[in-house]
């Protein structure tokens, strides 16, 4: 079965199937982090007490990973810029900067957490630690999910540049899409969390 | 077309420079002892910009817009799924604040908020 619109624009919503398709599923994320905001809000207005974040996390690290994040998301505009001035090898630099960026993001997630345990710090210490690691911990998911999709289309997806190019260069701005939704969920997750 | 493209170039560097500052403005003026209502509008007054820049720039929102096929709404349909999307959105996040708004005043805590209380053995209401 042949897959409709994945690089012609469907009349009737203007997009293609494949941007429709992920903005729809971020319009879901949104829902998703949205619940966890709202959990967030619920717990500290009924917490007799609530720390400080920059008390409890290392903010210098914290600052580190959002220049990191929005780093991998500035090399990602820039890898799917190289496609549509037609330059593959810009692509692949561009795109390989951005998985190693998140990686590095990952990298310093599991210096913090690590610390953070090593002081006897867990989900189970306390209501805000229990909301620090559940969001964290389902953002860093977000990163290691985009890290596979990214590798797969810098790898041995890029092959499609040969045969379809519109294709290819719709499914980098789909990733491109997600990855943009994972560095700004983060924007609002490091204030709230290391600093308020 | 090529063109086009440089031009967008130069929109995301001036972005990247844009949310670099911001993130040091939001840790620099965690720094100013703000009374906690103010310093949450600050943070999030300063995350909510680079989110837009994020989303208008970076996911491109700015040129959805002129998409409009659903043009008997005046939306283009990112912008009408959006809408929808944020209209959800602030009900999930007021609903605790009415909640609690409803219980100004009484003393209320979660039971399972566990941490460390300066009201230990205060009597309170189950509900």
């Amino acid at each position: 079965m042949e897959i409709q619109y994945i690089a012609d624009e469907r009349p009737d919503t203007g997009l293609t199937n494949v941007k429709l398709g992920i903005w729809l599923f971020l319009a879901s994320e949104v829902m998703l982090f949205g619940a966890l905001f709202s959990s967030y809000v619920l717990l500290r207005l009924l917490a007799p007490e609530w720390p400080v974040g920059a008390d409890v996390l290392n903010v210098p690290m914290g600052t580190f990973n959002t220049a990191v994040l929005i780093g991998s998301s500035v090399t990602m505009v820039f890898a799917y810029a190289s496609l549509k001035m037609d330059d593959l090898a810009g692509f692949k630099k561009f795109m390989a900067m951005t998985i190693g960026l998140s990686l590095l993001f990952m990298v310093v997630k599991g210096f913090e957490y690590s610390h953070e345990f090593d002081i006897g710090n867990f989900p189970s210490t306390s209501t805000y630690l229990a909301i620090y690691f559940t969001m964290t911990g389902l953002h860093a998911l977000h990163i290691i999910g985009g890290v596979i999709v990214n590798s797969y289309l810098l790898g041995p997806g890029s092959k499609m540049w040969e045969t379809n190019k519109t294709q290819f260069t719709n499914r980098i701005e789909a990733a491109g899409l997600y990855w943009h939704f994972v560095d700004l969920v983060w924007i609002f997750l490091f204030p709230v969390l290391y600093l308020l | 077309m090529s063109d086009d493209v440089h031009h967008h170039i130069r929109i995301y560097k001036k972005v990247a420079m844009a949310l670099g500052v911001l993130t040091v403005v939001t840790v620099a003026v965690s720094y100013i002892d703000f009374a906690v209502p103010m310093a949450i509008t600050v943070a999030l007054i300063i995350a909510a910009t680079k989110g837009s820049l994020v989303v208008s720039c970076f996911m491109h929102l700015m040129e959805e817009k002129k998409v409009v096929p659903l043009s008997k709404w005046g939306f283009g349909t990112i912008l009408a799924t959006l809408v929808v999307t944020v209209f959800f959105f602030l009900v999930l996040i007021f609903i605790p604040i009415f909640g609690h708004a409803d219980r100004v005043g009484e003393y209320f805590t979660l039971p399972n908020a566990n941490a460390p209380t300066a009201t230990e053995g205060a009597t309170h209401d189950a509900h």
